[in-house]
C-alpha cells in the first residue's frame, strides 16, 4: 500500500505515474473517492459479488486442468478430481458450493437495489448491465452444473435446451443447433465446456462497465438522497475497506460452513449417479437458484407461454427505471411500496419453494397465484404507486438524517427519520 | 497508512494508538497467513495427482527376454530399457577405463546383476529417446544406444562417450523381487 496522493510525482511510483496513471486511478476509485457515509450492511453484497467471482474464476481454472469434456470421462475424471487430485475435494466444493454462494450475494445484492431505489435515474444503465451479468451468470451456472455429467446434469441440459422447442417453426432447428446433434451428447458437453470457461471473462468484462458506471454517479445510499455536499460523504479507505473486510470475514466463514460441513447441502444426490440417456429421474429439479423461474415455468399451462414468461420473469427487470418512475428512490419512505415489497420477497421464496415441489394439485395454484404476483408487481403495482404514493417527510440531506438518527433516539434507530 | 485520513476527521473520542496498531497487525497477519495457507492448497492441486503417484512402480518379468535381447517397459511416462548383454558386451563396458569417460562411472556400479542392464531411455542432452532398442536400429559407435536428435552415443553400460549429453543414461531405481522379476520405482 503505497501513500500516494493524487498529485504525487517523486519516486518510482510518480514516474510511472505520470506516464500510466494507475496510482492515481487506484487512489480515486479506492481511496479518496467519496462514499455516502450512510451506507449500511447491504452495500458490502457488491464488493462481496466481485471476490466470489474471483474465487470462482480461480477455482474453475484450477478445474479445468483435471477435468475431461467427454462424454466417456467426463464422470469419472470428476470422482477422480475428489479422490486423487490432491485437495480435489476441496477445489470442487468451493467451486461447487461458490455457485450457490454467488447467487446468494447477488439475489440479495438486485434485493437492495429493489428496495433503495439504485436503479433510478441516473443510474439506469448501471441497473441495466446488472442484469446483463444475471444473465450472464445464470447462462454460466447452467452449463457449469452440466460437466459433471451425472443424471441430473444430463437431464438438466435436455430440459432446459428444450424450451428452446417452444418457439413456432424455428424452435426444432434451435435446439438441434444447441445440441449439435440430435440429443444431449458429446458435442453438447465440450460446447458447454468451452462456454462455461469463457462467459465468465464475459461477466469480468461487464463487471468493470458496471463499476465505471456505479463510480460516475457514486453510490445510492439507504435514504436515497443524493450526496449534496462534501460532509455527506466519507472517504472511501479507511471507512468501507474496512466495513467491506469485516463483511468479508464473516461471509467466508458462512462459505467455509457450507464447503466443509455441508458441502452437498444444496446440490442433488442423483448428480452423483452417471447420466444415463435411457431412463429420466422421478422428480427433477434445477438447481435451487434456477427454482422461482422454474416455478413460473410450470405455472402456465402453455407451453411456449410459460416459457415466454419465464424469460420475461428476468427480462422484466430490464425496464425497471421506466416501470417505477416515483421520484424518492429509497423505500424508507414509501410506506405503501415498503409493504409491497416486503411482499415480493416473500412471494420468490414462495416460488422457489414451490418450484421444488411436484407440479401437481395444491402446488399448482400456489406457483400461479404467485407468477400473477410476481408480474403485478413489477407491471401494475409499481407504475400505480409511481404515480398515486405519497411519501414521508424526506430529510434535507444525508447528514440531517444521519444526525437525527443518531440523537432522536425516542424512535427504533434504523427507522427514526421516517417521521 | 490511515493515520492521516482519521486526524482529518473531527473526533471526539481520542484515539488509542497502540490498540489501532495490534489490531491492524493481528487483522493483517491473519489475513496474510490466512490466504499463504489457501493459495497453497490451491497451487498444490496440480502437483502429481494419487493415481499418477499410483503408477511410480512397474514390475517386469524378465523370463522371456534372451541374451542379446532388450525389452522396452514404461515407468512414470517414460521408456526404461532393459538389456539382456552378453558377455561380449558386457567385457565391452567393463574393460573401458573409467578415467577416459565424459562421465566417470564403472559398469559394476551401474548393475546389479551384470547380465541385466536396466537404464532410463531418455537422452540426457534434451529428453529424445536414442535408438538402438530394435533390431536394426543404430546403437551408434559403441555398441549400445544413439540418440538421433543430436547424436550422442552411448555404450553398453548406457554411458555417454560421444557427443553434446553432459551425463550417463539414468539408472532407475529398481530391485530384483526373484532372479526374474525386477521392481522398478
Amino acid at each position: 500500500m503505497k501513500e500516494n496522493t493524487s498529485e504525487q510525482n517523486k519516486g518510482l511510483t510518480g514516474w510511472i505515474d505520470k506516464r500510466l496513471p494507475v496510482f492515481t486511478f487506484i487512489n480515486h476509485n479506492l481511496r479518496d473517492y467519496p462514499t455516502p457515509k450512510n451506507l449500511n450492511y447491504f452495500w458490502n453484497f457488491g464488493s462481496l459479488a466481485g471476490i466470489t467471482l474471483v474465487i470462482m474464476i480461480v477455482t474453475g481454472i484450477l478445474l479445468a486442468m483435471q477435468y475431461t469434456a467427454d462424454t466417456e470421462l467426463a464422470f469419472d475424471s470428476v470422482e477422480r478430481i475428489m479422490r486423487d487430485v490432491n485437495n480435489g475435494w476441496l477445489l470442487r466444493y468451493i467451486h461447487m458450493n461458490g455457485a450457490s454462494m454467488f447467487f446468494i450475494i447477488v439475489f440479495i445484492h438486485i434485493f437492495r437495489g429493489l428496495y433503495y431505489g439504485s436503479y433510478k435515474y441516473p443510474r439506469e444503465i448501471l441497473w441495466m448491465l446488472g442484469v446483463v451479468i444475471l444473465l450472464l451468470m445464470m447462462a454460466t451456472a447452467f452449463m457449469g452444473y452440466v460437466l459433471p455429467w451425472g443424471q441430473m446434469s444430463f437431464w438438466g441440459a435436455t430440459v432446459i435446451t428444450n424450451l428452446f422447442s417452444a418457439f413456432p417453426v424455428v424452435g426444432d432447428y434451435i435446439v438441434t443447433f444447441l445440441w449439435g446433434g440430435f440429443s444431449v451428447d458429446n458435442p453438447t458437453l465440450t460446447r458447454f465446456f468451452v462456454l462455461h470457461y469463457l462467459l465468465p471473462f464475459g461477466i469480468v468484462g461487464v463487471v468493470a462497465l458496471h463499476l465505471v458506471a456505479l463510480h460516475q454517479f457514486g453510490s445510492n445510499n439507504p435514504t436515497g438522497l443524493d450526496v449534496k455536499s462534501e460532509g455527506d460523504t466519507i472517504p472511501f479507505h479507511p471507512y468501507y475497506t474496512v466495513k467491506d473486510y469485516l463483511g468479508l470475514g464473516v461471509y467466508l466463514i458462512v462459505f467455509a460452513g457450507l464447503v466443509f460441513f455441508a458441502p452437498n447441502f444444496l446440490g442433488h444426490p442423483d448428480n452423483y449417479i452417471p447420466a444415463n440417456p435411457l431412463q429420466t429421474p422421478a422428480h427433477i429439479v434445477p438447481e435451487w437458484y434456477f427454482l422461482p423461474f422454474y416455478a413460473i415455468l410450470r405455472a402456465v399451462p402453455d407451453k411456449l407461454l410459460g416459457v415466454l414468461l419465464m424469460f420475461a420473469a428476468v427480462m422484466v427487470l430490464f425496464f425497471l427505471p421506466w416501470l417505477d418512475k416515483h421520484k424518492v428512490r429509497s423505500a424508507n419512505f414509501r410506506p405503501y411500496y415498503r409493504q409491497f415489497y416486503w411482499l415480493f420477497i416473500l412471494d420468490c421464496l414462495v416460488l422457489g419453494w414451490v418450484g421444488a415441489m411436484p407440479a401437481e394439485g395444491v402446488y399448482v395454484l400456489i406457483s400461479r397465484v404467485a407468477t400473477a404476483y410476481y408480474f403485478g408487481f413489477f407491471l401494475i403495482i409499481m407504475p400505480f404507486l409511481s404515480r398515486f404514493e405519497k411519501t414521508t417527510d424526506l430529510p434535507s440531506s444525508i447528514s440531517a438524517a444521519v444526525i437525527s438518527e443518531k440523537f432522536d433516539n425516542k424512535e427504533p434507530s434504523s427507522e427514526s427519520y421516517v417521521k | 497508512m490511515s493515520e492521516k485520513d482519521l486526524k482529518n476527521k473531527k473526533s471526539d473520542v481520542a484515539v488509542d494508538e497502540d490498540k489501532r496498531d495490534f489490531l491492524f497487525v493481528t487483522t493483517a497477519g491473519l489475513a496474510v497467513a490466512g490466504s499463504a495457507l489457501t493459495v497453497f492448497s490451491l497451487i498444490d492441486t496440480m502437483n502429481p495427482a494419487k493415481d499418477v503417484l499410483a503408477l511410480s512402480t512397474t514390475e517386469v518379468d524378465l523370463s522371456p527376454v534372451e541374451e542379446g535381447q532388450s525389452l522396452t517397459v514404461m515407468w512414470r511416462g517414460k521408456p526404461i530399457f532393459i538389456r539382456h548383454r552378453t558377455d561380449s558386451e558386457i567385457s565391452d563396458a567393463s574393460n573401458v577405463s573409467v578415467d577416459e569417460l565424459p562421465h566417470m562411472a564403472s559398469d559394476e556400479s551401474r548393475v546389479k546383476n551384470p547380465k541385466w542392464l536396466v537404464v532410463v531411455g531418455v537422452c540426457t542432452h534434451l529428453g529424445c529417446v536414442p535408438l538402438g532398442q530394435k533390431i536394426g536400429d543404430n546403437k551408434g559407435e559403441y555398441g549400445g544406444w544413439f540418440c538421433p536428435c543430436h547424436g550422442s552415443h552411448y555404450d553398453t553400460s548406457g554411458r555417454v562417450r560421444k557427443g553434446p549429453a553432459p551425463l550417463n543414461l539414468e539408472i532407475p531405481p529398481y530391485e530384483f523381487v526373484t532372479d526374474d522379476i525386477i521392481k522398478i520405482g
